[in-house]
């Protein structure tokens, strides 16, 4: 009855995979289009589009498109990432976390609290990129908004792109500093020693489960 | 004109070519003396070729009533009642002010596509334009529009090709009145405050001339009867000046929010460099053969409560 105790443990489906890359791809190009025309150093990047126009053009497409996928993402996660009474002592101790004491934090399910902060803080930036998206995109809807509220929008766009882009990079390191990790976005897997590790109690969960 | 003489490029973060010396210029626009013929904007659509198209009436004098991507220039009228119940005819050429410190430069993100000349004209190169309206944004005036054809940017140009080879503007050669004026900006203040003594004279205690310091100054200057109230001339800004939102925007944010990504990046090369990464041990491997062997022999709770170490 416990001959699947020595597999990998699977923590994503091939849906919940590929919705996450459809999100990570739609991210990258628009963070990029989106970088080209927020910082002269980075226009260059138009010529990945096609040029001026058609990064102008293409950017509130790939927008939208990511902010679909990302529902989808966001109402499968959701459930996972409330927080918890346990996640505020987790946070409080974030230099055992830098510092790979892991040892010394309370036992944790399926996410950690700095995951748990992460999602909600993409879901909260998508959706002001959303929302003050459309009101600067000029060739469908600006017209129907005031300059007051153009103007706050850009500012609110730019920096709710700003707060998504820097967490990415922290999500993008944090699975390259913890090893193992990367496997849960590729074939699904998890190794019984990594999930024990860092997510005891979605460990103890799924081998429960697999009784 | 030469690109020596462009000295403020859009997108760009260096200085432009600065060396030469140029007298600035400026257009002057007498709103005392305009009679509100419109022959201006017949002018300037004369000159650059634009057929706006025709309209409705909107049941006042403005038509167009509004400027557009082809109608660079409009006359606005109001109606104004005096304390003393006279009814006087506010008439005010609108279109670009070419500012000192134009709003629509620093917002536009496509190198180039916005530029400032030495002699003060603020141009649009629409092969540059990428359409996305920042220009819109940016502007204290409401000037620039953008075009349903093509999505470029279009606004008054200054007539930069006729002033460029020494020709004024079409909209002042046409001017019947002379309330249109144009040459060096000493010459044209120098004309206002003549114009503006014989108004004074005239019982228009507040008559002044209108360039707005709050962006720099303006290279389309008006003289107006009421200059402490520029308001009555169709909502003529008092005080313009660039929104501290754009200013955010397109200032201290820019250069913080690269730095702060650029920051955060070398912050887990460093830490990985420095902590390095989190990985599984050879204990945590020997824990989970331990829980494993565990189940096998214990109840289905063992697991739970097997690992703490």
């Amino acid at each position: 009855m416990n001959g699947n105790e020595n597999q990998d443990l699977q923590r994503y489906n091939a849906n919940e995979r590929s919705n996450h890359w459809a999100v990570a791809l739609l991210f990258v190009l628009a963070a990029l289009s989106g970088l080209a025309l927020f910082h002269p150093a980075l226009f260059w990047l138009t010529n990945l589009f096609g040029g001026g126009p058609w990064t102008r053009i293409l950017h509130p497409f790939i927008g939208v498109a990511m902010m679909l996928f990302f529902l989808g993402l966001a109402f499968r996660f959701a459930g996972r990432n409330r927080f918890k009474a346990h996640d505020r002592q987790w946070l409080s101790q974030w230099r055992d976390v830098i510092s790979n004491q892991e040892e010394n934090l309370p036992r944790i399910g399926k996410y950690n609290a700095g995951q748990k902060l992460l999602f909600w803080v993409l879901v909260i930036s998508m959706l002001a990129l959303l929302f003050s998206g459309i009101v600067i995109w000029r060739e469908y809807f600006s017209d129907f908004f005031g300059i007051g509220m153009i103007r706050f929008a850009s500012l609110l766009h730019a920096f709710a792109a700003f707060v998504l882009i820097t967490s990415i990079i922290v999500h993008v390191y944090a699975a390259i500093w913890v090893k193992g990790s990367v496997g849960a976005m590729t074939s699904g897997k998890v190794s019984r020693a990594w999930a024990r590790k860092h997510h005891a109690l979605w460990y103890d969960e799924v081998r429960k489960n697999q009784r | 004109m030469a690109t020596q003489d462009i000295i403020a490029r859009s997108a760009t973060t260096t200085a432009s070519p600065s060396v030469r010396q140029f007298d600035e210029v400026a257009k002057l626009i007498d709103t005392t003396v305009c009679i509100g013929c419109k022959a201006c904007q017949v002018a300037c659509s004369e000159w650059n070729d634009l057929r706006d198209e025709v309209g409705d009436n909107v049941g006042v004098y403005d038509n167009p009533s509004d400027l557009t991507a082809d109608s660079w220039t409009v006359m606005r009228f109001d109606e104004h009642e005096t304390s003393e119940g006279d009814l006087e005819w506010l008439i005010r050429k609108d279109g670009c002010m070419h500012c000192e410190d134009p709003g629509c430069l620093k917002a536009c993100p496509s190198p180039g596509a916005i530029v400032k000349y030495d002699n003060g004209i603020v141009d649009f190169d629409q092969d540059k334009c990428i359409g996305c309206g920042y220009c819109v944004t940016g502007c204290p005036f409401d000037v620039p529009r953008i075009s349903k054809k093509d999505n470029k940017a279009y606004k008054c140009t200054l007539c930069s090709d006729r002033v460029s080879v020494g020709l004024e503007p079409a909209c002042v050669k046409t001017c019947p009145t002379g309330a249109i004026v144009f040459g060096t900006k000493d010459e044209m203040k120098e004309h206002a405050n003549w114009r503006i003594q014989d108004l004074k004279g005239r019982g228009y205690e507040n008559a002044g001339i209108y360039d707005p310091q709050g962006v720099g100054g303006t290279h389309v200057m008006y003289v107006l009867h009421h200059a402490d109230k520029p308001q009555l001339y169709s909502d003529l800004p008092k005080d313009p000046a660039i929104s501290p939102l754009v200013g955010a925007w397109k200032g201290v944010a820019k250069p913080l929010a690269m730095l702060a990504m650029a920051a955060t990046a070398a912050a887990g090369f460093f830490h990985y460099i420095r902590i390095g990464p989190n990985r599984v041990s050879k204990e945590d491997e020997a824990a989970v053969e331990h829980d494993a062997a565990q189940a096998g022999t214990n109840s289905p709770d063992a697991g739970g409560t097997s690992d703490e170490r």
